[in-house]
């Protein structure tokens, strides 16, 4: 039953190390380093979705097999208490253990390795406790560091290890991959739906994977591009042209109705501050520097919100001085 | 029995509004199982409705026989010993939480429930194990910690158990843990289905609801369902038969804010402003959100205001509750805002040579 209903992402997540899309450097490197056996420490970092969390499990896999993954890999992510303390006895002890021995069919070289899944989130002082135990035990332990955030990585430990940036993936990769699990699972795509799903994933392939599994759930097939949109949160193009066009009125009351309208539908104000940013760009009939004004105001908002701010006074704050600047008066 | 509990739709096929987002429920629910979902919109919306009726949609009536539990709970994490106590509500089947209750150790609460569910699995009519519901409410108000820690769960324990989200603001939810969720948006109701609801309402109860006063009650409640049948519910209380012109009770401390934006826009003086402060001091000790505040204010001074005003306003109460998610003490950027704007208002009236 519970391999029935396991999310598509789970289950179509890439085994091999060959299977990734995408990420050819990586694959190529990883590749050989399968062949020869031999690992340096790694760290993959990149935008969510990309295939950094799959590219270590695959290699993991393909190193020790899968019996022996469970005593030769520690898996530790930031659902698992990771401060100093942890650093100082689980992963030294982990890391100085000896190595057992192989077995038949896989490389399985002499060593262990260390997955840190969404490493930017450890503390800088947990970081700094792993720089001697990555030397200390490198004899025996290779450690992948995984995270979104090269710059959150402290330069010491981001130097001990060989590093793979993950690109976002383009259109047709996921074009690709969507049409083979619609395969694979029987689904039928509606017209339009695989632009649709490129274009709303952004690059990120568990965002696509899940839009689509959540719209075959809901609707079931043929996807059509209308329930991908609806479920994946997108605000309506016309949601956002109606509060850009009471902006142009100069009325206040225009846009405070607007507004007011917009969060009682419950639109995510996030996602409308980027789907105004893109309506603007790609409007004609404004001048550049307003454009630049309003866009500078838009990602304020978008740095409020994330600090917590009320979605409705930032987008009324948003709306009001893109009011002024439409209007000549900022 | 409050109306708002007493007809608040059971099962997923009695909805009458969002009866759109019902239907996709039940399909999704078709072979007993459900992915984590996030229902997002504004209060009185219908978030809370929806997730107990798909409770019950996937476990049938065995979730309504609910127990509230408080008991302490001992945490081992590897440099102490965490105590605490806590509330949750839970049935055989599933298990509700408010993570704003235990503060900043939200994260090792949630993982031990978690963990805990995965041991105890309920099994199913097939006879095989099935898996348990966590409802969080006010997701947005689990912290940063909490909210990354949720991540790997969500998929490591996704054989034993669903969560199932709801907040206001989709926007202190990290992407992350949105891309893992199906996200269902709940639009908070139009006035006229709110006003119709009402009708409903008072039809069974067999009152008669004058179309008028339902539509003031409907138009006064911000679009908040619930707040709407609250107020039906306190008019019955004040007269019945109902006039057409009777008077609806608002909440005394938006009344309360109305006041001290009156005081505002009379006076703009260093003495006023110290007046005020006792005021905002009230309504902070009464438990009312400073945010709350902060934007009742700010639409309370609305009206009064010339458009060059409203727009200094609007821009000012972003900034100043930025300010105020931030900073510690609410009480100074509350007075920050109403200083900045008594400011602005005097300088307004001067240059217009009065």
């Amino acid at each position: 039953m519970s391999h029935m209903h396991q999310p598509w992402t789970e289950k179509y997540r890439p085994r091999q190390i060959s299977d990734v899309a995408h990420q050819e450097e990586v694959v190529q490197t990883l590749q050989h380093a399968l062949g020869s056996g031999n690992l340096p420490h790694l760290l993959f970092y990149g935008p969510p979705g990309t295939g950094k969390t799959t590219s270590a499990l695959a290699i993991v896999r393909q190193l020790f097999g899968p019996e022996l993954c469970k005593t030769r890999v520690l898996e530790l992510n930031a659902s698992d208490e990771r401060g100093i303390a942890v650093v100082r006895d689980k992963i030294k002890t982990f890391a100085a253990n000896a190595v057992g021995p192989a077995v038949p069919g896989y490389p399985c070289p002499p060593f262990k390795v260390i997955i840190l899944d969404e490493a930017d989130s450890m503390t800088g002082d947990a970081q700094n406790a792993l720089r001697r135990t990555m030397e200390t035990y490198s004899r025996v332990t290779r450690f992948v560091f995984i995270c979104n955030y090269v710059s959150r990585i402290i330069e010491p430990l981001a130097s001990r290890c060989a590093k793979f940036r993950f690109k976002p993936l383009q259109g047709a990769v996921i074009n690709d991959r969507t049409r083979h699990i619609c395969g694979a699972e029987g689904v039928e795509l509606g017209e339009g739906a695989l632009e649709t799903l490129s274009q709303v994933s952004g690059g990120d392939m568990r965002k696509a994977i899940t839009t689509l599994q959540s719209a075959v759930r809901l609707r079931g097939s043929p996807v059509l591009p209308a329930t991908l949109l609806d479920v994946s949160g997108t605000v309506p193009a016309s949601a956002v042209q109606g509060l850009l066009a009471a902006a142009r009125t100069g009325q206040f009351s225009a846009i405070q109705e607007a507004v007011t309208g917009l969060i009682a539908d419950g639109y995510p104000a996030q996602e409308m501050l980027l789907q105004l940013q893109s309506v603007l760009l790609a409007e004609s009939g404004t001048s550049d520097a307003a454009k630049g004004k309003i866009l500078g105001q838009l990602a304020e908002a978008d740095k409020n919100l994330v600090d917590g701010s009320d979605e409705f006074l930032q987008l009324l704050g948003t709306a009001s001085y893109a009011q002024r600047v439409l209007m000549g008066r900022a | 029995m409050l109306y708002v509990d007493k007809y608040r739709p059971k099962a997923l096929e009695q909805f009458e509004l969002h009866s759109d987002v019902a239907q996709n429920l039940q399909k999704l629910v078709v072979n007993g199982d459900c992915p984590h979902t996030l229902f997002y919109g504004p209060a009185g919306a219908g978030k809370k409705t929806l997730i107990l009726a798909l409770l019950r949609e996937i476990y049938g009536a065995g979730v309504e026989k609910l127990k509230v539990e408080c008991k302490p709970w001992k945490i081992q994490l590897p440099s102490r010993v965490l105590e605490l106590e806590f509330t949750t509500v839970s049935s055989a089947y599933h298990v509700e939480m408010n993570p704003s209750d235990v503060g900043n150790n939200d994260r090792y609460v949630v993982q031990e429930i978690i963990k805990e569910m995965a041991k105890s699995r309920p099994i199913g009519a097939d006879g095989q194990q099935g898996f348990k519901v966590l409802v969080l409410n006010e997701v947005d108000r689990l912290s940063k910690e909490a909210q990354h820690s949720l991540r790997r769960t969500m998929e490591k324990y996704s054989a034993a158990c669903r969560l199932v989200l709801a907040c206001n603001n989709v926007s202190k939810v990290i992407e992350p843990v949105r891309s893992r969720c199906l996200c269902i948006r709940v639009a908070a109701p139009s006035v006229d289905s709110i006003a119709q609801q009402l009708q409903h309402v008072a039809g069974r109860e067999k009152l008669c609801l004058p179309p008028a006063l339902a539509q003031r009650l409907a138009a006064g409640c911000d679009r908040n369902l619930r707040r709407a049948l609250l107020s039906l519910e306190a008019c019955r209380v004040q007269q019945y038969p109902f006039r057409e012109d009777q008077q609806v009770a608002e909440p005394d401390w938006e009344l309360y804010i109305k006041e001290i934006a009156a005081d505002v826009l009379g006076e703009q003086s260093p003495k006023r402003l110290f007046q005020v402060r006792g005021k905002l001091y009230e309504l902070l000790v009464n438990c009312i959100p400073p945010e709350v505040v902060l934007r009742k204010l700010a639409l309370a001074l609305m009206p009064k205001l010339d458009d060059e005003l409203r727009h200094s306003t609007a821009e000012d109460a972003a900034f100043y509750e930025h300010r105020l998610q931030e900073g510690s003490k609410a009480i100074f950027h509350l007075e920050a805002f109403l200083a900045r704007f008594m400011s602005n208002y005097k300088q307004y009236i001067i240059n217009l040579g009065f």
